[in-house]
């Protein structure tokens, strides 16, 4: 059976919900009382998809800002992204955003964006509609997906779809050669988007 | 207004003062430490009562009393003002090498340092580090040999509850020492236990926590405290930073501020500040030793490189930014100078292994090893199992038990593997290490620190691990350590003296300390902390900057305690209230034959490097 690597890291404020969606793909648990991820944190999960294996390699980054400066290092050798907000708090989104311009600046050209908006399960102190996040996912051709790590919504879908996008690469080369390798997917992140001034504040 | 104390060279001036009935209720009796000669200016504000500045000073002092401190008004505190037993330790800076004594003159000539039980047999592996600044350096200061039967004297604190007002002579009584006293403060222990935020800082409750950490910028604003929310405690903080740089302005230095049975203590380490606030019966210098463990436990996730950085660029940067979700940290550390002597006594404790177990897990950390790869640690708990480190290179205790805190208070290692920047302070203040942190099982104790210099060296350092587990696999040590894990500590009894209770055995030479397990009438958790109040209460007057002991025999109302410094090692045993002085000093020789006999299981003799 073939075996592909998937590299992924979470981004996004803290408290939002990371390092509970790594947990509750990896060993599917959660913990309400979990401290905050101090560094990274690195976690490997194999699953079996049709007649290939994916192991996942995945980075669980931390949200707080004096951990910032590292990021790079784990996006950089990344083949997806997993950003992350919070439905409970508009500032978590605003952060998402700038996560995805930094990403598009500094990340890897091919990178493929997913979106999560955690804790839907507290869909009654909802602040982020969900409306709103899908037109900005949709405009930066992004993966675009409600979770609950909690209540275990959407949350091995979000990694199938990842591995879907991330192209197969090509035996002795880089990472995502090709654009895309399924033919309904739109180009991805890479691809400047209209409605985002480019420069960084 | 002015008082001289002989033994106390370094003591400036004991003011007193005393607020207007007007301006302030209720009247607040002080006594300021100040450190510098050319407090004279100091002395002249403080004794001139009718100037601005006294009545700004004494107002700021009240504002912080009142607000910390459950004082009540009209309850006659002036007569407690003037007591010459407050313990007079000045947080003395200077090195204290001057005060060190030529080892040769211990009386116990088989037990100096580097020949006492538990002492390592090549180059220890923590640093003897006695920096400038560094307060836990314990100075072997052995001045005077003195036995006290029972202990006495040096209480001035007294309770909050005792109210009474008092005359001037029953205050000289007082000063005679009441031994009972001491543990009528400590019944009214209460634990803070976890951490609540939520706490009302005006109510009673709030007040009444035994120790208060404030941590502040220079700009007064607010960066931590451990009980009740940084906003509604941010005009406290702006009083005692207005306080700092008031007395400053003197170019003098705030130090303590002794009042009511609180010792309120500065430590001011720029950019910060940090404020304790304290009802137990610690002395000044421990405390700032307490302060100074969460100044490093900052620093350690900042540098002081990056926190200079960033109040240079903006004076009044809100530093809580950086440092969320660090809190639990800082938390943890304040319950761990509670109730681990380790912190104290500037050692760490390893779990007892037979000693061919200890050196098989050695030798393969030692062989998992790498370029950058600078210290691997093995921990059980906050037990070392064993530290292999490069060849020169050394780990001070203090960064050690940052990193045992790290571990310890954060359940964010248990899966996976953590990848983190940490600064040691102790080793370096400028910089970052990285630590790849892992369970070596997700349901085991056992804790694999590798730290290296390079940020990029995860997947070597990765590799290293899965190299060291295999090598333990093969000689099937695992399953030893494992089982060995299951009595991670002994009994007393395992000594064979009946009234001893428990006791803390540390080898100077190699910073390690053994401990037997917390007896039973110490396992709650105001118990535990109470017998460690007591040692460091022993530690502290063996410790004293200028009048440090050597032997006490302590008579306490639930136990009878000994210590014993001698150039090689230190020695705190509690015994059963019943049990008498003599033998106690004959328990001391029973004991350490029995160290001596169980050394290679209890310390790790051979430290390793690369």
């Amino acid at each position: 059976m073939a075996l592909r690597e998937l590299k992924v890291c979470l981004l996004g404020d803290t408290g939002v919900g990371k390092s509970s969606i790594v947990w509750r793909f990896v060993e599917d648990s959660f913990d309400p009382n979990i401290n905050p991820t101090i560094g990274a944190s690195f976690m490997t999960k194999t699953v079996q998809y049709q007649n290939e294996l994916h192991k996942f390699l995945i980075w669980d980054t931390a949200g707080q800002e004096r951990f910032r400066a590292l990021a790079p290092m784990y996006y950089r050798g990344s083949a997806a992204a997993i950003i992350v907000y919070d439905i409970t708090k508009e500032d978590s989104f605003q952060t998402l955003k700038n996560w995805v311009k930094e990403l598009r600046q500094h990340g890897p050209p091919n990178i493929v964006v997913a979106i999560a908006g955690n804790k839907c399960d507290l869909s009654d102190a909802r602040e982020v509609s969900e409306k709103d996040a899908k037109d900005y996912a949709d405009s930066i051709h992004a993966i675009f997906v409600e979770t609950s790590a909690k209540n275990a919504i959407n949350i091995n879908e979000v990694f199938i779809e990842i591995s879907q996008r991330i192209p197969v690469s090509e035996p002795g080369g880089g990472a995502g050669a090709r654009a895309s390798n399924s033919a309904d997917s739109p180009p991805r992140a890479a691809a400047p988007a209209a409605d985002d001034p480019p420069p960084k504040p | 207004m002015q008082e001289e104390n002989e033994h106390e060279p370094q003591l400036v001036s004991v003011t007193r003062i005393k607020c207007s009935e007007k301006t302030l209720r209720p009247t607040i009796p002080c006594i300021l430490h100040f450190t510098e000669v050319t407090s004279v200016t100091g002395l002249e504000f403080l004794s001139q009562p009718g100037q601005e500045k006294t009545i700004r000073a004494c107002y700021s002092l009240a504002w912080i009393i009142e607000r910390c401190l459950p004082l009540k008004p009209d309850t006659g505190m002036e007569a407690d003002v003037h007591n010459n037993s407050v313990p007079l330790e000045n947080g003395n800076l200077a090195p204290v090498d001057r005060l060190r004594r030529d080892r040769s003159d211990s009386p116990t000539p088989g037990l100096v340092e580097g020949t006492e039980p538990g002492a390592g047999q090549d180059s220890a592996m923590f640093v003897h580090a006695q920096s400038f600044e560094d307060l836990t350096a314990d100075g072997e200061q052995e001045q005077e040999e003195e036995v006290q039967v029972p202990e006495g004297g040096d209480r001035s604190e007294r309770g909050p509850e005792v109210e009474k007002p008092r005359t001037e002579g029953e205050e000289n009584e007082k000063m005679q020492g009441q031994p009972g006293e001491e543990e009528q403060e400590q019944e009214e222990v209460q634990s803070g236990g976890g951490r609540a935020k939520e706490e009302d800082v005006n109510s009673e409750a709030w007040r009444r926590h035994r120790k208060h950490v404030f941590v502040l910028s220079e700009a007064g604003k607010p960066i931590y405290s451990r009980y009740g929310t940084e906003e509604a405690l941010s005009s406290t903080m702006g009083v005692m930073m207005a306080l700092v740089s008031f007395v400053e302005a003197g170019k003098n230095v705030i130090r303590s501020i002794h009042a009511e049975g609180y010792k309120v203590v500065f430590l001011r380490k720029s950019p910060l500040v940090l404020v304790g606030v304290s009802r137990t019966r610690q002395s000044e210098r421990e405390l700032t030793r307490e302060l100074l463990y969460i100044y490093y436990q900052i620093i350690s996730l900042l540098t002081l490189t990056q926190l200079n950085h960033v109040f240079q660029i903006k004076q009044n940067y809100d530093l809580r930014r950086l440092l969320a979700g660090s809190e639990h940290l800082t938390d943890n550390l304040l319950r761990l100078l509670d109730c681990d002597p380790g912190l104290f006594l500037s050692a760490v404790t390893c779990v007892p292994l037979p000693s061919s177990l200890r050196d098989v897990v050695s030798s393969s950390l030692q062989a998992a090893k790498a370029k950058n790869l600078v210290f691997s640690i093995l921990l059980a708990g906050s037990r070392l199992v064993t530290l292999v480190r490069k060849k020169d290179q050394y780990l001070h205790h203090m960064d050690l038990h940052l990193l045992y805190n790290l571990v310890g208070s954060s359940s964010s290692f248990r899966e996976g593997e953590g990848w983190t920047p940490i600064c040691l302070p102790k080793f370096n203040t400028a910089g970052f290490f990285h630590a790849h942190i892992s369970y070596l099982e997700p349901a085991s104790d056992l804790c694999l620190i590798l730290i290296s210099t390079d940020r990029e060296d995860f997947f070597t350092l990765s590799d290293c691990k899965r190299r060291f587990l295999e090598r333990l696999r093969r000689r099937s040590t695992y399953q030893a350590l494992q089982e060995a894990l299951l009595a991670p500590s002994y009994p007393v009894s395992q000594v064979g003296i009946p009234e001893l209770r428990h006791f803390v055995y540390k080898s100077k030479s190699s910073g390690l300390y053994t401990s037997p397990e917390i007896p039973i009438p110490y396992q709650s958790e105001e118990e535990q902390e109470r017998l460690m109040g007591l040692y460091q209460y022993l530690h502290s007057r063996m410790h004293h900057p200028t009048r440090p002991l050597r032997f006490i025999y302590h008579c306490a109302e639930r136990e009878n305690l000994l210590s014993w410094v001698t150039s090689g090692f230190e020695l705190y045993l509690c015994f059963s209230p019943l049990g008498t002085k003599a033998l106690a000093i004959s328990a001391i020789n029973k004991l350490l034959k029995w160290i001596r006999k169980e050394e290679d299981r209890l310390f790790i003799l051979s430290p390793q490097t690369y």
